[in-house]
């Protein structure tokens, strides 16, 4: 499984650090930045989490990558 | 067609959503309707199609002369003048979200938790000393979030008396008059002018200083007019929206009790349940408008260029499509993709904040005072998901002592 967003589309309104912050960070400008791209699977939930809440839709998971 | 839908759909009790939205979900995701204008425009109401028009650029938030305008001179009342001088302009948006962003990180915002729970537990002890019954809007759901800006803008303690007014004009459009309201916008801008010239002068560890580092040093588009309209459009579009968001879900909560009491057995809830109650609001204002200056296709249908589209966020909340057992509220439920903060570009700049109070609230009350109960008579307490109507004014509460 691996994340990925696309940055120049996010809006930073951090939805994604609230609900995984071991995941996603925000850089100086609010925008999204991926701490960990492939995160051990405690983390799937909240990685779902933040793919549907993400109000820009962003955020994707490559099942197979 | 001759009988179009009226919109908002009239509706004399606003204490269910209205049938229409089921019918139109179904039958008519694409309807037309006209508004308070008179104008026709398109109205979306299922999830899919409202997240694609939020989410696609091809919709833009400014309806040109000679389009459908939304009609009355109430649009939400929020920013019929826009004081940042950004919004009509895509780029410009774009660049002012990035400069604002920068000091709204969901970190900085969960740096403020404590000092907003502190906040919070004041309220409350306060209002429970003063004995119940009560009314937990002057008590505690208005007072917070006006509050939490003046902390986040860096207004000094003893400056904030007029800020409630402020906001409140600002966004009344039938409680005042127009004199009322253009005075106190003037009043509100000389104010923010004045704060905006001595943090420059002499900076502090708030939102205003950080603007005014950042307008100075990076970007020569926004200037200090930018930092003075910010200031204010975040005291509006975060005061008024996140206090009577209070007030609705704690009637949400008391008004069926079981779901209080689910809420004071396992606190764990707290998350999830404000999330819910912000799907759930069926009073969730007009919805949002947007105009297209080319044909776009629509759930097959073309709506072509020169329409006005209206959404109901409200409507696409409850769409069983996206929400299993949408009509009832589901304190547990996750994940929960409302989109009462809008979505795409223009979504709510403030969502990570107004999370952040709402639980902080609800977790607050719920460990303070688990007796808490509406203090209306029992048989006045509508069945349904009553009481949601419009300005909600007052929640009385009481509580065992
Ligand atoms: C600084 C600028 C702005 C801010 C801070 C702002 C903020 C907001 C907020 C917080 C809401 C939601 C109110 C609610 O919960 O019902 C809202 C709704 C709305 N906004 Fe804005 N807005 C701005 C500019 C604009 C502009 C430029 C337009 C149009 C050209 C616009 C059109 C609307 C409309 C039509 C609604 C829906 C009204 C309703 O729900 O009844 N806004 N705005
Ligand atoms: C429960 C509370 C809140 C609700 C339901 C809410 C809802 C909304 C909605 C629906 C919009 C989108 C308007 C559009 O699409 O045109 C919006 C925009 C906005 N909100 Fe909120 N809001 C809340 C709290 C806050 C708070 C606490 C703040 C800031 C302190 C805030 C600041 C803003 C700003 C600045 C915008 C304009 C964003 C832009 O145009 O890029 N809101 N809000
Ligand atoms: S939730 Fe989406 S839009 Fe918000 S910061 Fe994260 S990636 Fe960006």
């Amino acid at each position: 499984m691996k994340i990925n967003v696309d940055r120049d589309a996010c809006c930073g309104a951090g939805q994604c650090v609230l609900l995984a912050p071991d995941v996603f960070d925000q850089d100086e400008e609010g925008i999204v930045v991926l701490l960990d791209e492939r995160p051990a699977a405690d983390q799937d939930f909240a990685v779902q989490e933040a793919v549907s809440m993400c109000p820009t839709g962003v955020i994707w998971v490559d099942q197979n990558a | 067609m001759s009988d179009l839908l009226d919109y908002p759909i009239p509706s004399d009790r606003a204490i269910e959503p209205p049938p229409e939205w089921e019918e139109l979900r179904q039958q008519c995701p694409v309807a037309k309707v006209r508004l308070a204008s008179g104008g026709e425009a398109t109205l979306l109401t299922r999830y899919d199609d409202v997240r694609a028009m939020l989410t696609d650029g091809r919709f833009g938030r400014v309806i040109p002369a000679g389009g459908t305008g939304v009609g009355s001179q109430d649009d939400g009342g929020t920013f019929s003048n826009d004081p940042t001088g950004v919004m009509a302009d895509e780029e410009q948006h774009q660049a002012w979200r990035r400069l604002v962003n920068a000091t709204f990180t969901a970190k900085r915002v969960q740096a403020l938790a404590p000092g907003i729970t502190a906040r919070a537990e004041q309220l409350i002890d306060d209002m429970l000393a003063a004995g119940g019954p009560a009314d937990l809007v002057p008590a505690l759901a208005f007072p917070l979030p006006v509050w939490v800006i003046c902390e986040l803008l860096g207004v000094p303690e003893d400056q904030r008396e007029r800020f409630p007014y402020w906001s409140d004009t600002a966004l009344s459009t039938t409680r005042y008059t127009q004199e009322e309201i253009s005075a106190a916008r003037q009043e509100f801008g000389a104010y923010m002018a004045a704060l905006v010239e001595a943090k420059r002068a002499q900076p502090g560890d708030d939102l205003i200083s950080e603007l005014i580092a950042l307008v100075d040093r990076n970007d020569p588009r926004l200037t200090a007019q930018t930092v003075i309209g910010t200031s204010m459009a975040l005291l509006v579009a975060g005061h008024e929206t996140t206090a009577s968001h209070i007030a609705k879900m704690m009637a949400l909560f008391l008004g069926d009790r079981s779901r209080w009491e689910r809420l004071v057995a396992d606190p764990s809830l707290v998350r999830s349940a404000v999330e819910e109650s912000l799907r759930f609001d069926p009073n969730a204002g007009f919805g949002m408008v947007r105009w297209v200056d080319e044909d776009v296709e629509i759930a097959g249908e073309t709506v072509p260029a020169g329409t006005t589209v209206v959404c109901s966020l409200a409507a696409a909340n409850r769409d069983e499509g996206t929400f299993e057992g949408a009509a009832e509220m589901d304190l547990g439920r996750r994940p929960n993709p409302h989109l009462s903060f809008g979505a795409g570009a223009y979504s709510c700049l403030g969502q990570s904040l107004a999370r952040t109070e709402l639980q902080i609230v609800l977790a607050a009350l719920v460990r303070k005072v688990p007796s808490l109960e509406l203090a209306v008579d029992v048989e006045s307490v509508p069945r349904k998901e009553g009481l949601l109507v419009a300005g909600f004014d007052e929640l009385p509460v009481k509580w065992g002592e």
